[in-house]
């Protein structure tokens, strides 16, 4: 048995109380209405290892996200993070510890920064924070190194964030994460407010900065693309749930759960190789009044009633040990 | 001879007076649309798509104005039509689709209402006719039930029956035009996936022109015809899909295809584009691009290239000069 997992995810849930007031709910006869954002996923993160989540609107990813960065508190489920358990340290000093080494990247450039703050500014926080410098002159001087890393001026950092665009916001969000040392990134959908040559920039930097520092990700994103070239693995979610789990190139090659299928499908064909398509059927269904069973079965070119009764559980395919499905069809070997 | 087009845009310029000068949006933007034809519209985030579909409709927001060229439909001028004349022509004539869905209903008005005061507005029928031809037109654009869906409010829709509900809402005069900003953008691509096929479906069968704006190739490659790259206000380059997106003329059409993660791709670094996309203010002198093109030349910084004609392409690059008049002997 090989050492455990860098990061280990283990049953993780969410559910988010969306009811009404009490006195609505006793008035109008309503029960409590709760909503599973995130159900039972599990996934491990080896060192130096992207995995990468990917999945529509409302399939829960940027939730899992931020239970895994600390964020938000699980329903139920553990995160470990080095053989820590995050959410189970009662141990304040520790949990501090833990936290210099998890930073995160937000989606909207214009919106993570503070914008009555120098970057200097911003980006020396953490550093503060964690007391990782002695004076001022260290943190001065880390603060030129990161922005250096980043790909920006050591004095950019006497500017304030509208001076840049939006590229160049996010490369000072990375400095920034960046400036606390840590091992594990989780970034979500870091991409998805830049244009495609500024994003080439981004992900090239997200990359070589891997690369450099020897640092773990935790992407999130809706682009298959993207994630396909970012990632080691890629988790297929679908309404709160893992539906594939499987090395990049696997997936790629031989989606096999339904949806991924479907997924991989629905891309526009940027190569213009006319390979055939099938039609996308139907939409995601309200995460609140889930379908019984797989949760997918609605939209399932190969239902059957298992499917409308069972929910299925993610399951190693016998002859790809890395390669997990969640789906009764696979696993009866129909498809 | 082909059809005459339905869409000429010859030389538009669009210009926003300031307190510190005249910036130029959309500078020198000629091209066509044939019946039954999608244009694709590509460029990242200020290159001028959006003014250029806006300048179109004649729904520039003041202080924007078209300060120089022509708008063409079928032949006859329309960008300098009085507001009373061109009323008429948005909607009845050129159907919109925007980005938003949401934005694009008013959620205090059934989705039914909307479409009904639309038709009445621009073809002579009776309350009960529209609303009749209202039902055929969301059950063609693939909401199922559209005689109860019909009484709905937007908000009761998702975002991709929304859309579906805004074609329809472009679709009920029976347009000539059709102009689509970023028509997908806010969708999933499952959604996306499927209302590209009906924009194109709907296009093919009833010979509307579709002018595409979107910052997606693949949606483009999947969609158009033709296609067009601005870059800082002017068309980089127009010409067939497939040349453009598989062997591109100009430098920063083929930085853009190389700087998109494929789903074929080897996984190796992303061919970058360094630098953004000009400021308005500060446009570089010469060829825009000059200064983020890795085959830029002195010719490039001084003087400002003119469409040139290449295989079946225009290009706007000094590279592509000699190729020309090779062609030429």
């Amino acid at each position: 048995m090989s050492a455990p997992p860098f990061v280990d995810v283990k049953g993780l849930s969410r559910v988010f109380d969306v009811s009404k007031p009490w006195l609505n709910r006793v008035i109008e006869g309503e029960e409590r209405k709760l909503l599973r954002a995130v159900t039972d996923v599990s996934f491990s993160i080896g060192k130096r290892e992207t995995v990468a989540l990917v999945g529509e609107s409302g399939s829960g990813k940027s939730t899992v996200a931020k239970m895994v960065v600390g964020l938000l508190q699980p329903s139920a489920g553990s995160v470990t993070i080095d053989g820590v358990d995050m959410w189970s340290i009662a141990d304040a000093e520790k949990r501090q510890a833990l936290r210099r080494r998890i930073q995160m990247i937000f989606q909207d450039p214009y919106a993570s920064l503070n914008p009555r703050w120098r970057v200097g500014a911003i980006i020396a926080d953490p550093i503060r924070a964690f007391g990782l410098a002695k004076d001022r002159a260290e943190i001065d001087h880390q603060v030129g190194e990161l922005l250096r890393l980043v790909g920006l001026d050591p004095a950019d950092g006497a500017k304030y964030p509208h001076e840049f665009s939006g590229g160049q916001r996010q490369r000072i969000c990375i400095a920034r994460a960046l400036s606390s040392n840590p091992e594990f990134l989780v970034a979500d959908e870091p991409t998805s407010a830049l244009d495609v040559s500024v994003q080439a920039q981004i992900l090239n930097l997200m990359r070589d900065l891997q690369e450099r520092l020897g640092l773990t990700y935790l992407f999130i994103s809706h682009n298959l693309a993207v994630v396909r070239h970012m990632a080691t693995r890629i988790g297929v979610m679908y309404l709160g749930r893992v539906v594939e789990i499987a090395p990049t190139a696997e997936l790629f090659a031989a989606p096999r759960h339904p949806y991924a299928r479907m997924l991989l499908d629905a891309v526009p064909d940027l190569a213009m190789s006319g390979r055939a398509r099938k039609m996308v059927e139907g939409e995601i269904p309200n995460p609140i009044a889930p379908p019984p069973g797989c949760a997918f079965n609605p939209r399932c070119p190969a239902v059957m009633d298992r499917c409308r009764r069972e929910v299925p559980v993610a399951e190693a395919l016998p002859s790809m040990p890395a390669h997990a499905v969640a789906c009764h069809a696979v696993a009866e070997g129909r498809i | 001879m082909p059809d005459a087009p339905v869409l000429s845009v010859r030389n538009l310029r669009v210009e926003f007076p300031t307190r510190r000068g005249t910036l130029v949006a959309v500078d020198d933007v000629s091209f066509d649309i044939a019946p039954g034809e999608v244009l694709g519209i590509v460029g990242e985030s200020g290159a001028g798509k959006s003014l250029t579909g806006a300048a179109i409709i004649g729904l520039l927001e003041p202080p924007g104005r078209i300060a120089g060229g022509e708008v063409l439909l079928r032949g006859q001028r329309i960008d300098n039509l009085p507001r009373e004349l061109m009323r008429p022509i948005r909607g009845k004539r050129i159907g919109m689709v925007f980005q938003d869905p949401l934005t694009s209903l008013n959620p205090l008005y059934r989705v039914g209402e909307q479409i009904i005061e639309t038709i009445r507005t621009h073809l002579p029928l009776s309350e009960s006719a529209a609303r009749a031809r209202a039902i055929e037109l969301l059950t063609e654009v693939g909401i199922q039930g559209a005689d109860q869906r019909i009484d709905s409010y937007p908000h009761e829709f998702s975002g991709g029956m929304r859309q579906r509900v805004v074609l329809a809402l472009a679709l009920c005069a029976e347009p000539e035009l059709i102009i689509a900003d970023e028509p997908t953008t806010a969708l999933d691509v499952s959604i996306q996936a499927q209302i590209i096929q009906l924009l194109q479906r709907l296009c093919r069968d009833r010979g509307t022109a579709v002018m595409l704006i979107t910052h997606d190739m693949g949606v483009i490659a999947e969609t158009a015809h033709r296609v067009a790259v601005m870059y800082a206000g002017r068309v980089a380059e127009i010409g067939p899909v497939r040349e453009v997106v598989k062997s591109a003329h100009h430098p920063y059409t083929r930085g853009l295809m190389g700087a998109i993660p494929s789903l074929e791709g080897t996984g190796d670094r992303l061919t970058q584009i360094p630098g953004s996309m000009p400021r308005l203010s500060a446009i570089p002198k010469g060829c825009a691009f000059n200064p983020r093109c890795p085959q830029v030349f002195d010719r490039c910084r001084i003087e400002r290239p003119d469409p040139i004609h290449v295989d079946n392409s225009d290009v706007a690059c000094w590279l592509a000069a000699p190729q020309a008049a090779e062609a030429q002997r």
